[in-house]
């Protein structure tokens, strides 16, 4: 875990153990990580074959544990979490290979972390999940989840889940997802990039973006960037720009950057003004930091 | 591993009877039914080291013989070869064409031995049925998987070298021009429509590259085309198959260090490997004096050199196991030692870097 000040220049780092019980017989990898930002808290968590571990974000304690349901012996069926948002005031789901998400419900404070809900929607693994609107604003979509086949699910948060609409995928991965001001960014492992209005599904932009798998996609809040990392060694950084009015949506090509034979794994923005992002890739023992200049 | 024994073979002139029956028994052995029975059944990623006894016994299963220093070699050439294929795949399905490749060169080694022939056709089918309908996303989870494993490997390798696929840090090399992968489109378009679904405009942007049209799609039969080269034999007629291990790695992370404490995996570890063992029947036709060496360097002193300077994080040494009070791994190890005896001795130098998993099932 690394953590750095606003411009970059300090940084602290530590290393945070993965602890599974009962894993002695076998490796369990880690498939995502992310950090969910409540109202109240923030809570690392960390997803792999074997369950969803949940940690204070210094990393200094597990607050949470839960175990995924394991077959005896292994079947043709991969098993694995993955797709990690925090929903709202005091939610964070979290996706398995079943196509099934996980609704924790997280208390302010302390360890009494409880399943609130399973949502059955998806019929393949999930890839990634996204959300916009804690707090105080009202949304009208509070989060969307997508899929191994494309598919992609807008949902409103509560103590039960209402699933506000659902996007037909194209039998092409939908790697990675996000939510801004109603509108999904969706990066796909042809390389496109597809804008959608959440609630109507209303397709309104189609990037040809990338030569490879896009594996990150990323947005700064505030200004309406977006940053897309793919395996063919590129960011790229765009502009969104939305005329409610109009209902329309554009977007600008702005920067390139080429990290040269990397196969990009992760990029986000430092900041929600995106004015640095961060970058990391196979076989790649450095996270390497960009700035506007 | 066939590639690079093939070439070896005629490189060191072996006579063409002896160089067939090696080929013909290795395949047969990886092709023997109950292995693959194991290897097809679902289960986790081996270990490195389970997966190097595997295919140490593997070009054992002939009158072949190689020293530590070369079956190290081999090996090194054999997974940065493999990492090659698996990393560059420009979608994740490719790896099954990369596979494709594999089998039907293994066919053609095997084409004037039609029971082994029909081993391999048997095999096809099978990788067929079993993955031709997975999704991307289940195709890039197995990618992921494989490219896990791989990670931190930088050994550097002669003919990639010279071919610039690889630099001389050890990465290879990602090209951002050529042919996009099938199913995708050159990028640097931006379309935006209307809430009517008509293309209201169109925007070009510069895509950093100079990427062409995919090519046309592969093969996934038993026969056909599979357009990829990746998986092909790399060794056209006679190229050196040397490696460089100095300054390879600064990062030994990977590599276990030899630990005395008795480890709860290993169990598991000799449990899997003596299912897999179990089925790797050896074929040992054919008296002592028929047997060879085959080495991977030029000559006996340079194989020597490679073996007293190979760095230590680049061992391939296991844990070393205490004799295991379980009765039953016990027995299940006596018999497939039984199975694997050796009429020649093995090379007093094989475990001079901590103790050897192969050393102490001999051993047993």
């Amino acid at each position: 875990m690394v953590s750095a000040s606003w411009d970059g220049l300090n940084y602290s780092h530590r290393q945070l153990q993965s602890k599974e019980p009962n894993v002695a017989t076998s490796t369990s990898l880690i498939m995502q990580a992310s950090f969910c930002v409540l109202p109240s808290r923030e809570l690392l968590v960390v997803t792999s074959q074997k369950g969803i571990q949940m940690y204070e974000s210094d990393g200094s304690i597990m607050v949470y544990w839960h175990a995924l349901d394991l077959p005896e012996t292994p079947t043709t069926q991969a098993v694995f979490a993955r797709g990690i948002s925090a929903v709202w005031d005091n939610y964070i789901c979290v996706g398995v290979s079943s196509g099934s998400i996980l609704v924790f419900d997280i208390p302010s404070k302390g360890s009494n972390i409880t399943l609130s809900e399973v949502l059955e929607e998806h019929k393949d693994s999930i890839t990634d999940m996204a959300s916009e609107c804690s707090g105080s604003q009202e949304c009208i979509a509070d989060m969307v989840s997508a899929d191994d086949v494309g598919s992609m699910c807008v949902w409103k948060a509560g103590e039960e889940f209402h699933l506000l609409n659902k996007i037909s995928g194209f039998d092409m991965t939908c790697s990675s997802v996000k939510l801004w001001k109603g509108t999904v960014a969706a990066g796909y492992g042809t390389g496109q990039i597809r804008l959608y209005e959440a609630v109507t599904g209303i397709l309104h932009v189609e990037i040809n973006a990338h030569a490879r798998w896009i594996n990150s996609l990323d947005i700064a809040p505030f200004s309406g960037l977006l940053l897309s990392a793919a395996e063919d060694s590129l960011v790229r950084v765009w502009h969104m720009s939305l005329t409610p009015e109009t209902n329309s949506v554009e977007v600008a090509h702005l920067h390139n950057e080429c990290v040269t034979d990397t196969q990009i794994c992760g990029a986000r923005f430092c900041d929600d003004d995106g004015f640095a992002f961060a970058v990391t890739g196979y076989d790649l023992s450095e996270i390497i930091r960009y700035t506007q200049t | 591993m066939l590639y690079i024994l093939d070439q070896r073979l005629r490189a060191q002139n072996i006579p063409v009877d002896k160089a067939k029956k090696v080929m013909n028994d290795i395949i047969s052995t990886m092709f023997n039914k109950k292995f693959l029975e194991e290897l097809f059944k679902p289960q986790e990623l081996y270990s490195k080291k389970a997966l190097r006894t595997v295919f140490d016994r593997l070009a054992h299963a002939s009158i072949m013989r190689l020293n530590q220093a070369s079956m190290d070699k081999l090996y090194d050439l054999m997974t940065m070869a493999f990492k090659y294929q698996v990393l560059l795949c420009s979608r994740p399905k490719d790896i099954l064409l990369v596979s494709f490749n594999h089998m039907d060169a293994i066919k053609d080694f095997v084409n004037d031995s039609p029971s082994i022939l029909s081993q391999v056709d048997e095999t096809f089918r099978q990788l067929i049925e079993m993955y031709s309908s997975l999704s991307s996303g289940e195709f890039q989870l197995i990618r992921q998987t494989l490219l896990t494993f791989f990670q931190d490997m930088h050994i550097r390798v002669s003919i990639f070298l010279k071919d610039k696929v690889q630099n001389s840090n050890g990465r290879f090399v990602l090209s951002t021009s050529g042919p996009v992968p099938n199913g995708a489109q050159v990028p640097g378009l931006i379309r935006i429509f209307s809430c009517a679904g008509d293309e209201v405009t169109r925007l070009q942007f510069n895509n950093g590259g100079n990427y062409t049209s995919a090519l046309r799609e592969g093969s996934f039969e038993i026969f056909g085309e599979r357009v990829t080269k990746l998986g092909t034999n790399m060794y056209s007629v006679c190229r050196p198959v040397e490696t460089h291990l100095s300054g390879t790695s600064k990062n030994s992370a990977q590599h276990q260090k030899v630990s005395a404490v008795p480890n709860p995996l290993a169990k598991e570890e000799l449990n899997l490997l003596s299912s897999l063992m179990g089925g790797l029947e050896v074929h040992r036709g054919g008296n002592a004096d028929s047997g060879f060496r085959v080495n991977l360097f030029n000559t006996d002193e340079e194989e020597e050199e490679a073996f007293s300077s190979r760095p230590d994080e680049l061992c391939y040494g296991v844990i070393s196991i205490q004799a295991t009070k379980d009765e039953q791994v016990d027995a299940e190890l006596t018999k497939i030692m039984g199975e694997f005896s050796d009429s020649t001795d093995q090379s007093p130098n094989a475990s001079s870097k901590g103790d050897d998993l192969l050393a102490m099932m001999d051993g047993l």
